[in-house]
């Protein structure tokens, strides 16, 4: 049993909340001062001393970039391709941890391995073959480039994420089916599928992010300006107008936006998907 | 059932995995697997991917790679980015999740700080790398408070001076990564039972006591696979690199993947680049192995 009330327990407890304090300055300050610069006008964001709340706020930086259709052509791109990567990935990756979760048989051993495996290859490595693959297929340079290349990056972390949840629900329910002399293949849409929305939902919740935030692979197999995605744009917008940094943190914010609202309304789900790796 | 038709039965269940698997096996081993096999081809080539029919080049382009002192000081910058980075998240991961988890805090400002701490995984790197440039300008946020506070006397060029370059990215890296750590390693710490802490207050053990013989051998299996997953991970970081430095001044913060990158795409040495990418992908496979293995033994 621990005193509650000496005076140097009084004092640890005062230390630990100055030391959240000094935590949440390091954890959100940075975050803090991109939302509060987007609000600025340029002018005020080199300001000294600085202001900590915008002085003038101001939503320009807002309305130029969302009047801007090349701004939201990059917007547009994301959405789509993690879109269609997501619906895809998602798919495949069911079929399979269905067959990882509900079989046995020779070579599962090895295959899961492999599969855990791909999670660690270094994208650069796949870089150059894939440019020479996209370049010899006449493909560079569009959305199925970026749709194909996304599918192979995103799928192991996919088939692990499904599996882990496939393999939490009873095998009773399905093998029921089996014994009304249904096929396996019955029992995953009957059966499987409905009961597991939260894992799919997960699943897809990752997938797309793991997309919306690729930058690698697609500033290197996209070139015309209306095939760029939102990080790539970010880093364009930084190269064409340096010295415009409300924009900047203002697209910052709506390039974010995705991953915070997921994050709100589905914490459980989306820290399932960032700790798959690691419970592996 | 027929015996006829129960041999069929078996039959479908013994195709019926592969066939589940098949959609999956054949996007990894023709987009993966095959490419993985044709980067090691173009190491050996020379002139890959920009000409037909290339030559055998033999180890012309894994000699060129070690003779260059570029590709020693970027593997030597990846090393210093990646461990600190490394050790600092897990330290801060580790300080922040004892902290949430500490029963003086109440529940509700512990659920906030919680959803605040996570903030910065919540961020893409090109954002992280045009908010860390934002805060480290010479005119920007940073150096004005550092020099309120007498910490500089004149503006420090955090990201162009090669001095502080390499430093200024790590930090930025180590300010991304760290609640990875923290949200795994908080889930660990609900997952020690209570009964031992209770023991070892019956026996008059002090908290740093309980720390180093309990909390810390307890959550050493988390630690360690994701302190591999995080160096693998750390070692492979181009974007945050890219958009702040590019690698430069100088090459003072060219790391292994900006350093293959800009063979590949700048110079358009697609053979040497593969090469460099070899190697990267060795490392990345040694540690890999490591990580598997160790998983296995859990």
């Amino acid at each position: 049993m621990r005193k509650r009330n000496s005076g140097k327990d009084k004092l640890i407890t005062v230390a630990l909340h100055v030391a959240l304090a000094a935590g949440l300055f390091f954890a959100a300050f940075p975050i803090y001062w991109m939302l509060s610069s987007s609000f600025k006008s340029n002018t005020e964001i080199f300001a000294l001393p600085p202001t900590i709340l915008p002085k003038a706020f101001t939503l320009e930086a807002y309305t130029a970039i969302l009047s801007d259709p090349v701004k939201l052509r990059f917007f547009f791109n994301s959405y789509f391709v993690a879109g269609a990567v997501t619906l895809l990935t998602v798919l495949i990756a069911l079929l399979a941890a269905y067959g990882f979760s509900r079989f046995n048989f020779r070579g599962k051993g090895s295959l899961n391995t492999l599969i855990i495996s791909t999670q660690t290859i270094p994208p650069i490595t796949l870089l150059i073959p894939f440019f020479g693959l996209v370049v010899s297929y006449r493909i560079f340079d569009t959305y199925i480039a970026l749709i194909v290349t996304y599918l192979v990056f995103t799928l192991p972390y996919a088939i692990l994420l499904m599996t882990g949840y496939l393999n939490t629900l009873p095998r009773d329910l399905d093998e029921a089916v089996a014994v009304d002399g249904g096929t396996s293949w019955t029992a995953l849409w009957r059966v499987i599928v409905p009961i597991s929305l939260p894992g799919i939902v997960a699943t897809s919740v990752y997938t797309f992010l793991l997309c919306w935030n690729e930058f690698l692979f697609a500033l290197t197999l996209t070139k015309s300006t209306s095939m760029r995605t939102v990080p790539i744009g970010i880093q364009l917008l930084m190269g064409q107008h340096a010295f415009e940094w409300n924009q900047m943190m203002a697209m910052s914010v709506l390039g974010s936006l995705p991953l915070l609202l997921i994050y709100l309304i589905a914490q459980r789900f989306f820290l399932a998907g960032m700790t798959a790796g690691s419970v592996k | 059932m027929t015996r006829q038709k129960r041999s069929h039965h078996k039959l479908r269940r013994a195709v019926a995995p592969y066939l589940y698997l098949s959609p999956s096996l054949v996007i990894i081993g023709l987009l993966m697997l095959l490419p993985m096999a044709t980067v090691i081809a173009y190491s050996f080539q020379n002139s890959a991917v920009l000409r037909r029919d290339p030559s055998f080049a033999g180890l012309k382009h894994y000699q060129a790679i070690f003779a260059d002192p570029v590709f020693w000081a970027s593997l030597w910058h990846t090393l210093y980015f990646t461990c600190m980075s490394v050790i600092f998240h897990m330290t801060i991961g580790m300080v922040f999740a004892l902290m949430l988890n500490s029963d003086r805090i109440n529940p509700t400002l512990r659920n906030i700080l919680r959803v605040l701490y996570i903030l910065p995984w919540l961020f893409t790197a090109v954002i992280i790398a045009v908010i860390w440039r934002l805060l480290l300008e010479p005119n920007g946020v940073v150096n004005s408070i550092l020099m309120q506070l007498g910490i500089i006397g004149s503006k420090v060029e955090w990201f162009s001076s090669p001095e502080t370059a390499l430093h200024a990215v790590t930090f930025a890296n180590i300010w991304a990564g760290y609640p990875l750590f923290m949200v795994s390693l908080l889930a660990g710490l609900q997952g020690i039972p209570k009964d031992f802490y209770e023991a070892a207050d019956i026996d008059g053990a002090k908290a740093y006591q309980k720390l180093i013989f309990i909390t810390i051998p307890q959550l050493m299996p988390i630690i360690i696979s994701i302190s591999l997953l995080d160096f693998i991970w750390t070692m492979q970081v181009f974007p945050l690199i890219w958009i702040t430095t590019g690698g430069g001044p100088i090459y003072a913060t060219e790391v292994l993947s900006t350093y293959t990158y800009k063979l590949a795409f700048s110079s358009y040495n697609l053979s040497q680049a593969s090469a460099s990418a070899v190697v990267i992908l060795l490392i990345s496979l040694g540690l890999t192995l490591f990580y598997i293995r160790y998983q296995r033994a859990r």
